[in-house]
């Protein structure tokens, strides 16, 4: 009755969820529509070509790379997201060798340079963004309005130099100066309470992320909801922060990574020389992942909670 | 109620719940192991050729945890050789033909009420009694535990997608199972007996509740996996969290699988042995049943009794799919086989690079680091393996079910247990 010879052994469990990597990532990129056709509407068919060569070389720069690596390239998405997330945090007017140059940056060397999916330490869209930033800082920092394409200050910019506070509903509709996919706050909220609905990302970290630069600006003076909604800090708290690979794998971690990164944004733009500080923050505290998680080992059923004071042997 | 951390939510195939249990046919030849139990295997107490009654004791061990095995049909012992269980492990079997006739031995029935702690307890031995709910740890031993307890937990959780037998057990020998609860209680010399149910059993939690009246209380538990781990039940139902490497008496309570107590009852007040139980026998076969099956008889003889595979088989696995083992050839059902699942063409997918997305951290009810051990073990460092509690996991598959990439989690961690062991000699 039992066909001997067929039949398969393997460990248990033997049924998984259906939740593979490349559902996530192909997720995350449905999650980023909003942002990337408002985007696209608000600055043009420019916007559009400039997402285009992102994904593409960021795509084939993977490709590649693997190749070079000896590992099997898989189009598991998260290149394509890589290379959507470098676009939208670019300023919409910059010529289109910034972003191939950009993602081949960010997935060779911010990526492949680590061994691969998994393995990098820093966000690799993030990686590429501070290389262009570094190398042409001018082209990285020329903005032009929404719709007709004059050149002028990001909102950010024009507080910077005292110029005062954008209405918030242009911010939360995007209806100002900045990078391609980060001025319009509501589209990035669709896309982000998809994912959290979804439970692919964890609420804990935009919400300590924002809620962090929200009240140190109001503590500081500030108008703490022109901060919130201003510059990048929705894309990168909902979509960067949240990034698996390189944020913490606790609850606990995220809030704390979410609180650092909340932290450095109001350092940098209240005392830095760049209006913004979103890049950076999460960079830096993605510096700070492993120690994160190993200091945010969850107690284990059945143990008492060693203190950080009590782990020294 | 406070439940318990992480677990996981498979979708729910109990295929069989409505179907009332059939009674297996006898089959011509039976296959005992002589060890179906976490303990030491029993010595055999019968040669070839030997006539034996269903009921006789076959084989009986004097090692301190330990149960001993009974004939479960008449008829003539024709072989003793070692023969795999269900787990995958040789172990010397005795394999009997039938005569056809099922003669019974029985031992004297008691009565509970009369009788003494210490015979009750005896009696629970001799009858062959281990947890029937998949770890099968011997149930005389569980019994009398070296401290107080207050509390007898009875399972009803039955907490793997597909399985029905103890649902089943529930609706159809309810009263059987109250009355080997209270047995139980009054060796362990508690008051308060608890009969945890999950709510996708509304039926089995209202016919529990009728029965149980004035002896003790039914809990209705939200469904989830792996609630039926004892650890995790006591967490639920009582907030108590056994300490690591201790057991369920540490916290005052013992927990008893539903199929246990009505096993209870029948050696106490009927003198039967352990020699039958319910197997769920479903998936990609004819007609999923639930069967009511003697020990020894091979999964072959369930499955023609089902009306066949249909589809192509990939794989046969004893117990659910969660913990269950998979099979590569004709086992017996022991007494701890509550499930026969037959399982058509699975996608198996390649696995992928852990992305460190933290599933597996969320699902684990112990709350460990799974994404960590896999790569510790990996590098074989296995004394950052203990100070990330490597040993404290279940192996409840929480962590491979949900992991993105595929990654074989828990079986991995299983390897890092030999290694750790290895360690430490």
């Amino acid at each position: 009755m039992i066909p001997e010879t067929k039949l398969q052994v393997s460990p248990s469990p033997h049924i998984k969820d259906r939740v593979s990597v490349r559902r996530i990532m192909f997720t995350v990129v449905l999650a980023l529509m909003p942002a990337t056709l408002c985007g696209i509407y608000l600055f043009g068919l420019h916007a559009l070509f400039v997402i285009v060569v992102s994904v593409s070389s960021a795509v084939v720069s993977e490709f590649l790379g693997y190749r070079v690596m000896g590992k099997k390239f898989t189009m598991d998405g998260s290149a394509v997201i890589t290379g959507l997330l470098l676009a939208l945090c670019l300023p919409p007017s910059v010529p289109l060798w910034i972003p191939a140059v950009g993602s081949s940056f960010a997935i060779l060397v911010g990526k492949c340079a680590f061994g691969g999916l998994g393995q990098n330490i820093f966000n690799p869209a993030l990686v590429g963004r501070a290389f262009l930033s570094l190398s042409w800082p001018a082209l990285m920092t020329t903005w032009v309005s929404p719709f007709e394409g004059v050149s002028t200050a990001t909102p950010l910019g024009t507080w910077k130099t005292g110029g005062g506070y954008a209405s918030y509903s242009d911010l939360f509709l995007g209806r100002v100066a900045g990078c391609i996919g980060e001025t319009s706050a509501l589209a990035i909220l669709i896309g982000g309470l998809l994912l959290i609905a979804l439970k692919y990302i964890d609420w804990k970290t935009p919400v300590s992320y924002i809620g962090t630069v929200g009240l140190l600006m109001f503590l500081l003076g500030q108008d703490p909801l022109f901060h919130i909604l201003a510059g990048g800090l929705f894309l990168g708290a909902f979509f960067m922060a949240t990034d698996y690979v390189t944020t913490p794998l606790t609850g606990k971690g995220r809030v704390i990574f979410g609180f650092g990164a909340g932290l450095l944004v109001v350092v940098i733009r209240m005392y830095g020389g760049m209006p913004e500080g979103v890049t950076y923050s999460i960079l830096i505290m993605n510096a700070f992942t492993p120690l994160i998680d190993r200091y945010t080992k969850p107690r284990v059923y059945g143990t008492v909670r060693k203190r950080w004071w009590e782990r020294k042997k | 109620m406070s439940g318990f951390k992480g677990g996981v939510h498979p979708k729910i195939q109990k295929l069989t719940g409505y179907k009332k249990t059939e009674v297996l046919p006898l089959p011509p030849r039976v296959v005992i192991p002589l060890r179906q139990h976490l303990g030491a295997p029993c010595d055999p107490l019968v040669e070839k050729g030997a006539q034996v009654k269903t009921g006789q004791k076959i084989g009986d061990s004097t090692a301190p945890v330990s149960a001993p095995v009974h004939a479960s049909i008449s008829g003539t012992v024709v072989e003793l050789s070692p023969k795999r269980l269900p787990t995958g492990e040789k172990v010397l079997s005795v394999i009997i033909d039938s005569d056809g006739k099922d003669e019974w031995i029985k031992m004297p029935a008691l009565d509970p009420e009369k009788s003494s702690r210490e015979e009750l307890l005896q009696r629970v031995r001799e009858a062959g009694i281990v947890g029937m709910g998949g770890a099968g740890f011997p149930t005389h031993i569980k019994l009398n535990p070296p401290k107080k307890v207050d509390t007898l937990l009875i399972n009803g959780v039955e907490c793997e997608p597909y399985i029905t037998a103890d649902h089943r057990l529930m609706l159809e020998e309810g009263e059987k199972v109250v009355e080997g609860a209270k047995i139980m209680a009054k060796i362990l010399g508690v008051e308060r007996i608890l009969i945890a149910i999950e709510d996708n059993k509304p039926d089995a939690i209202e016919h529990m509740q009728k029965l149980s009246e004035g002896v003790g209380r039914v809990v209705k538990l939200k469904t989830k996996y792996p609630q039926g781990d004892e650890r995790h039940l006591l967490k639920a139902v009582l907030g108590r969290e056994v300490p690591a490497g201790g057991l369920p008496f540490d916290v005052g309570a013992v927990v008893q699988n539903v199929g246990t107590a009505k096993a209870v009852y029948d050696a106490v007040k009927l003198g039967i042995p352990l020699v039958e139980r319910i197997v769920t026998v479903t998936g990609e076969v004819a007609e999923p049943k639930n069967l009511r099956v003697r020990v020894g008889t091979p999964f072959t003889y369930l499955l023609q009794q089902c009306g066949g595979t249909v589809g192509k088989v990939r794989k046969v696995v004893a117990g659910g799919p969660m913990m269950g083992f998979a099979v590569h050839e004709d086992v017996p059902v022991i007494k701890t086989t509550g499930c026969v699942l037959v399982m058509g063409e699975v996608k198996e997918e390649e696995e992928g690079p852990c992305i460190r997305c933290g599933r597996c951290i969320e699902a684990c009810p112990m709350s460990l680091m799974p994404t960590h051990l896999v790569k510790l073990v990996r590098a074989k460092d296995f004394e950052a393996c203990l100070q990330y509690n490597l040993l404290s996991c279940d192996e409840c598959g929480c962590c491979a079910y949900v992991c993105p990439s595929k990654i074989p989690i828990v079986h991995v961690i299983r390897e890092g247990k030999k290694g750790v062991r290895r360690l430490r000699k």
